[in-house]
């Protein structure tokens, strides 16, 4: 494929007798939005794994941004690689403010022995501006609510200046209005700086309709690959989630797609 | 109050074993309550214990043997708390209560008095040499010393481990290298406060200081000083009401503890969560 950045090749990751990825092929072009999809234990966040370098490759080949992932190399892959995982509890009392916690961003880059100086924390007050959280730099970062977190965790990301920009089911556990902003701000990202995206979610009111391209995951395995509306039929969501096509019809109604 | 006692060289080496020890037991702490490990530090805690009576029982350096077993147990417990493959808790529990099951084992097959091993159990600074203070203090300057020198790597590993690892922070090595350093110094302070209270130095100040900054580095900082706070003023009451130095010491951080708990402005956090809700109206 012409200006890839990342090829996987028949990729297989167990975690001890689970096999997690059976077998998986795929390829992203740079600057491409693309929406990983499918239930609980489908080997989404796996896939995201092995493309920074955090997964073991039982068997295939994994190439990201012009190397193939060895164990030895994954260490500087992921210095290139921004990761936004899941919204977590942090501890409330957690010593530290917003403004430090984007600066993490920027350690990878840095380097052993190298502290942060004038230019990156113009470039983390840069990314707090962008994902609309200045007034809240100073802020202890316990103390702000799920989808404010989750925007600092997306001015991180983007304060490693990454050349790959992975989602793990960013908007879980937030509420709807909460999650309509993130998914907003995803795009406006995406937007401005053509970074290529892979963002991954089991929830497909969560997912935002600006992919060029949605993968559907099940049991290990890409099941299929397309554009959104030739991939989200009825037929295929409810094979995909075991669950009747009138199911999907009802529940198609309630979620709002953005 | 005759204060004439502190012109002696015992107990000049006292009070330094207490600065030391304390800036070092006080900098682990931060690690252990930010990250949530106590079990970790208690286990080792009991750990180096035995370590040290199996030392006094086949006859070597007690020093080594804690050092030994303190990481022994750290190896054994740091990677099943890493995998998540059992609950650390239990895992914990287990080798908590093996270690000071073999402690008391080693302290039974041991022949003649027990007086060595008893003063393992509570300390006795006021024992300490030359050669234990240039031991504390070799590894009280190596744990400050690393601790700057790697601050940004350590706060990013305390902050969220696998994160840390997602943008390129070698946060496995600065986990086990966290673990190593509690190893040695629980070991080096064992002598002077005991291995029943030892841990007590390690979590009470950094306790403390937790409840009162939300500043890491100002946390790190008032830690220690609360930690060399508690063995001065232990020391100064082990003196005066002659009891034994290791009890006062523990028994002055738990009251800082609680004086910190009691004045902290953390205890309103809620309130601090609602300001932006009042702001907006």
């Amino acid at each position: 494929m012409n200006n890839a950045v990342i090829n996987i090749k028949d990729a297989v990751v167990s975690y001890r007798e689970d096999i997690a990825l059976r077998g998986v092929s795929f390829s992203v072009r740079a600057g491409e939005f693309v929406g990983i999809i499918g239930p609980n234990g489908a080997g989404k966040t796996t896939l995201l794994t092995i493309v920074n370098g955090l997964g073991k490759l039982l068997a295939g080949r994994v190439w990201v941004l012009g190397d193939y992932l060895t164990p030895g190399n994954g260490h500087s892959l992921r210095k290139k690689v921004g990761y936004v995982p899941q919204a977590e509890n942090i501890d409330p009392r957690m010593p530290m403010n917003v403004r430090e916690v984007v600066m993490i961003g920027r350690y990878g880059l840095l380097g052993l022995l190298r502290r942060p100086g004038k230019r990156d924390w113009k470039i983390v007050d840069e990314m707090l501006e962008l994902v609309g959280m200045t007034h809240l730099a100073q802020r202890p970062i316990g103390h702000l609510s799920g989808g404010e977190q989750q925007r600092v965790a997306i001015a991180r990301c983007l304060a490693q200046e990454p050349e790959l920009f992975l989602l793990d089911e960013p908007t879980a556990s937030l509420d709807w209005k909460a999650k309509t902003d993130i998914l907003e701000l995803v795009k406006l990202i995406h937007n401005l700086r053509r970074l290529t995206t892979l963002f991954v979610t089991h929830d497909l009111s969560s997912l935002p309709i600006a992919c060029d391209r949605m993968v559907l995951m099940r049991e290990g395995l890409i099941w299929g690959e397309g554009s959104p509306e030739e991939l989200l039929t009825d037929g295929n969501l409810s094979q995909l989630y075991d669950i009747p096509v009138s199911a999907v019809k009802k529940r198609r109604n309630e979620a709002i797609l953005v | 109050m005759d204060l004439s006692i502190f012109g002696y060289q015992f107990m000049q080496n006292a009070i330094l074993s207490a600065f030391l020890g304390g800036i070092a037991c006080a900098t682990i702490g931060v690690f252990v309550v930010l990250m949530h490990m106590p079990f970790i530090g208690v286990c080792m805690s009991h750990a180096a214990f035995a370590g040290a009576l199996l030392g006094l029982w086949l006859g070597f350096n007690p020093l080594i043997g804690a050092f030994a077993l303190s990481l022994l147990s750290a190896a054994i417990i740091g990677p099943l708390a890493d995998r998540g493959q059992l609950n650390p808790e239990t895992s914990v529990g287990v080798i908590f209560s093996l270690m000071l099951g073999l402690a008391f084992l080693f302290m039974g097959l041991m022949p003649g008095t027990k007086s060595g091993a008893l003063e393992l159990l509570w300390g006795s600074i006021l024992t300490n040499t030359r050669s234990d203070i240039i031991l504390l203090g070799v590894v009280t300057v190596v744990v400050v010393g690393l601790v700057t020198i790697f601050y940004k790597e350590i706060q990013a590993t305390i902050f969220h481990r696998d994160m840390a690892l997602a943008v390129g922070i070698p946060a496995t090595l600065a986990l086990y290298g966290i673990l190593f350093l509690t190893g040695a110094t629980i070991t080096v302070s064992l002598r002077s406060i005991g291995g029943l209270l030892i841990f007590s130095l390690i979590l009470n100040p950094a306790a403390a200081a937790y409840q009162l900054t939300y500043n890491m580095k100002r946390m790190f900082l008032l830690s220690a000083g609360f930690g060399v706070l508690s063995g001065w003023i232990g020391l100064l009451f082990s003196y005066l009401f002659n009891i034994p130095s290791g009890a006062t010491i523990v028994v002055t951080s738990s009251v800082i503890f609680m004086i910190a708990a009691i004045f902290s402005p953390k205890r309103k956090v809620k309130g601090w969560q609602q300001k932006p809700l009042v702001e907006a109206k």
